[in-house]
């Protein structure tokens, strides 16, 4: 396969045609934020935190969708990139209800911890604090909208690795929401396995293990990178 | 004309309070009230969350006593998912409340209360608080500190942290005691013990020149509400309701706390955001009662542990039936300190407060439950009720400090009565009404499960609601 060079960071780097930016930075051993992105599963860009500047163009590129070209000119720290993704977490923890002390992920959440990496020290935008639901009705798992950040981790390892289908987003901006099906309670889902890959695999409390209490919840994503290695790549590591 | 005094914000207490003292054209007090300016709403906002949530949740409505909240919370947690809890665990959840005891009831009188009584009622109010009294007394405010010390290191070797563990939850506790542990907690006891024994000795010493203060500061009639074990002997958690009256004899006995709203309603003021909780059966004049050290220490047979007991029985010379003065709510507190103690140096002995098996797992499987805990201020009730997927919809919080709300109002007003005559009064007179609240120990974030500022204030106002005179500490 034919390797492409390019620079990230001043630093040269090659990676093989196909590779996205955050890839070839990931192997070169430069970090770059991210929250939608997991391994294992297809990328979105949905929560841009891991936009990059290129050289010759004016917008931001998402690091996680955008291809490596030859010739590439990548910057993944500036000033204007701190405050953009300052600004992506300002913005994700004003629009619904995220209160840290009492959630169930508290010290294992993605976002209090990229909050925390990125010096989001307080919220400059208005607290939209809607009225959000909390889902019971599973008799495993629980679903609470009031910590979501819609970054479709849970749809994208229902359909791309369990291949179930249960998960959903339904409505546009800030009504979008993930649904079970055809947006019923999720204990009605006739579609759902109950197999826990929405749990491994959601970022923040949103989703979690009924029962679960305060700082309880901790995940093990290496289980879905596992399944994908072990069906794509025929490595059965056991 | 008549007038009202305001002491706004009233000091050295939990929270933002105000006392308001009426008079009339003769400048005699007619009546005085004490008010509560906090709000914070826990009660509305806790429905819609999952049950597992309450502990952490609520604990968050106190610093002070977050420990209490905790364990009402899991209490109520356990009847909801009606499930025995593994005796390890209830064994660490009454450990943690010793420790809790022990600390809460430790700021109280040292950091709180002791300035006044020990720098005088007349001493200069920049030097009547700890740290002037760190300035006379050095030795014995790090004493009182390093107790305090020890309680909240108890609670942070079981719940990994100090203030607001999440360690408690429905059907037990997340964490055991290690060996460790245990020996950490076995060498702090002999210096608490040293501590609460120098600060009854202190007391006892003083109460003699305090004669009018125990007279004066809160001396009434009253019901007592707290919580006693099957022989009625001093309990703190688990155990059941018992009612006495001031007499001595007993109203009410061994009742099951989940029908506690078949005694206890609850009246609202528009003065104040703090509810008035009152014995039903004789209505909301009649039924003031008291809860807290005082009266778990008029309710109880006995302490069950021997030092305790021997000052008990001392204790009870203040009076042939209940000890009815809430300035001797400092004597029971520092009693209940040295029991506390006690009791946990003797549960150190158990060896299964080392064991595994510590949280006991079910569904939904009723959908009310009350829980039901002695915090350091008196008997707290949560009462919770759930949907059949364990999603909360309603919540009743019954605290301490609100229970004591109509007790509290008749102390402020017999100390103005004493002490306030005419608009004009001395600084020094409006700290004594202050510190009727203060024998209370009262927590106004708990108890109004409020949100505001810290402040109180005491104001006095005429007959026309004029304001004549307002003294405000921020």
């Amino acid at each position: 396969m034919a390797v492409r060079t390019l620079t990230i960071d001043s630093k040269q780097v090659s990676a093989e045609e196909g590779t996205t930016i955050l890839g070839a930075a990931r192997d070169a051993g430069i970090s770059i934020p991210t929250l939608c992105h997991l391994d294992g599963i297809y990328d979105v860009g949905a929560c841009r935190m891991c936009l990059v500047e290129l050289a010759g163009s004016p917008r931001l590129l998402p690091a996680c969708t955008t291809m490596v070209a030859e010739g590439m000119d990548v910057r993944t720290q500036s000033d204007r990139l701190r405050r953009y993704r300052r600004m992506i977490l300002e913005l994700l923890f004003a629009e619904r209800n995220h209160v840290c002390a009492a959630c169930v992920s508290n010290g294992h959440c993605e976002l209090q911890t990229m909050a925390y990496s990125q010096g989001m020290d307080h919220v400059r935008f208005a607290y939209q604090s809607p009225l959000l639901e909390v889902d019971l009705t599973h008799a495993s798992f629980g679903m609470d909208h009031n910590r979501c950040i819609l970054c479709t981790r849970c749809v994208r390892v229902c359909w791309h690795i369990e291949g179930a289908g249960t998960k959903n987003v339904s409505g546009r901006g800030t009504h979008a929401r993930i649904i079970s099906d055809l947006n019923q309670p999720w204990g009605m889902s006739e579609t759902c396995s109950a197999c826990g890959k929405c749990i491994q695999a959601c970022p923040t409390g949103a989703l979690f293990r009924r029962g679960m209490t305060a700082g309880e919840m901790e995940r093990d994503r290496t289980r879905l990178e596992f399944l994908v290695n072990a069906r794509e790549k025929k490595q059965w590591n056991v | 004309m008549a007038q009202r005094i305001v002491i706004d914000p009233v000091t050295r207490i939990e929270g933002h309070a105000k006392i308001t003292i009426q008079l009339d054209d003769d400048g005699q007090v007619t009546d005085a009230q004490f008010h509560v300016v906090e709000f914070r709403g826990f009660e509305r906002f806790c429905e819609g969350r999952p049950l597992w949530e309450m502990p952490g949740l609520t604990a968050r409505t106190c610093g002070i006593c977050p420990v209490s909240h905790l364990l009402a919370s899991a209490r109520a947690g356990d009847e909801i998912l009606a499930v025995q809890v593994p005796p390890a665990a209830d064994k660490l959840r009454r450990l943690m409340n010793l420790a809790q005891m022990v600390q809460s009831h430790a700021l109280s009188f040292f950091h709180l209360s002791a300035p006044d009584f020990l720098m005088g009622w007349d001493a200069p109010v920049e030097k009547r608080n700890v740290f002037g009294l760190l300035g006379t007394r050095p030795e014995l405010v790090r004493a009182g500190v390093r107790l305090r010390q020890f309680g909240q290191e108890v609670i942070e070797i079981l719940g990994g942290k100090k203030v607001h563990p999440s360690w408690a939850v429905p059907g037990g506790v997340r964490s055991g005691l290690t060996l460790a542990g245990r020996e950490r907690i076995r060498t702090g006891l002999p210096e608490a013990f040293q501590t609460a024994r120098l600060a009854l000795r202190l007391f006892k010493d003083l109460a003699g020149s305090l004669n009018r203060e125990i007279q004066i500061f809160g001396n009434f009639p009253s019901l007592f509400l707290g919580l006693v074990g099957p022989d009625g002997e001093w309990e703190h958690h688990g155990g059941r309701l018992r009612f006495m009256d001031s007499s001595g004899s007993i109203l009410v006995d061994q009742l099951d706390p989940q029908n506690y709203r078949e005694y206890i309603g609850e009246a609202v003021q528009s003065s104040s955001y703090l509810k008035s909780p009152y014995f039903k059966p004789l209505g909301p004049e009649e039924g003031m009662y008291r809860v807290g050290p005082l009266a778990r220490l008029n309710v109880c047979k006995s302490m069950g542990t021997p030092e305790a007991d021997v000052e008990l029985k001392e204790f009870r010379k203040h009076s042939n039936g209940a000890v009815t003065s809430s300035f001797l709510y400092h004597h029971a507190r520092l009693i209940e300190i040295l029991t506390s103690l006690e009791r946990i140096e003797r549960m150190l002995e158990d060896p299964e407060l080392h064991s595994d098996h510590l949280r006991a797992d079910a569904g939904v499987n009723r959908l009310r439950g009350v829980g039901v805990s002695e915090a350091p201020r008196g008997t707290l009730f949560h009462d919770y009720e759930v949907d059949r997927d364990g999603v909360v919809t309603k919540v009743n919080l019954v605290i301490a400090t609100g229970q004591n709300n109509l007790a509290m109002n008749r102390t402020v007003a017999q100390i103005a009565k004493h002490y306030v005559k005419g608009p004009h009064v001395p600084e020094a007179m409006l700290n004594r009404v202050e510190h009727g609240i203060r024998n209370f120990d009262p927590c106004l974030s708990c108890s109004t499960h409020a949100l505001g500022q810290m402040p109180l204030v005491i104001r006095l106002v005429g007959p026309d609601g004029t304001v004549l005179d307002e003294r405000r500490r921020d």
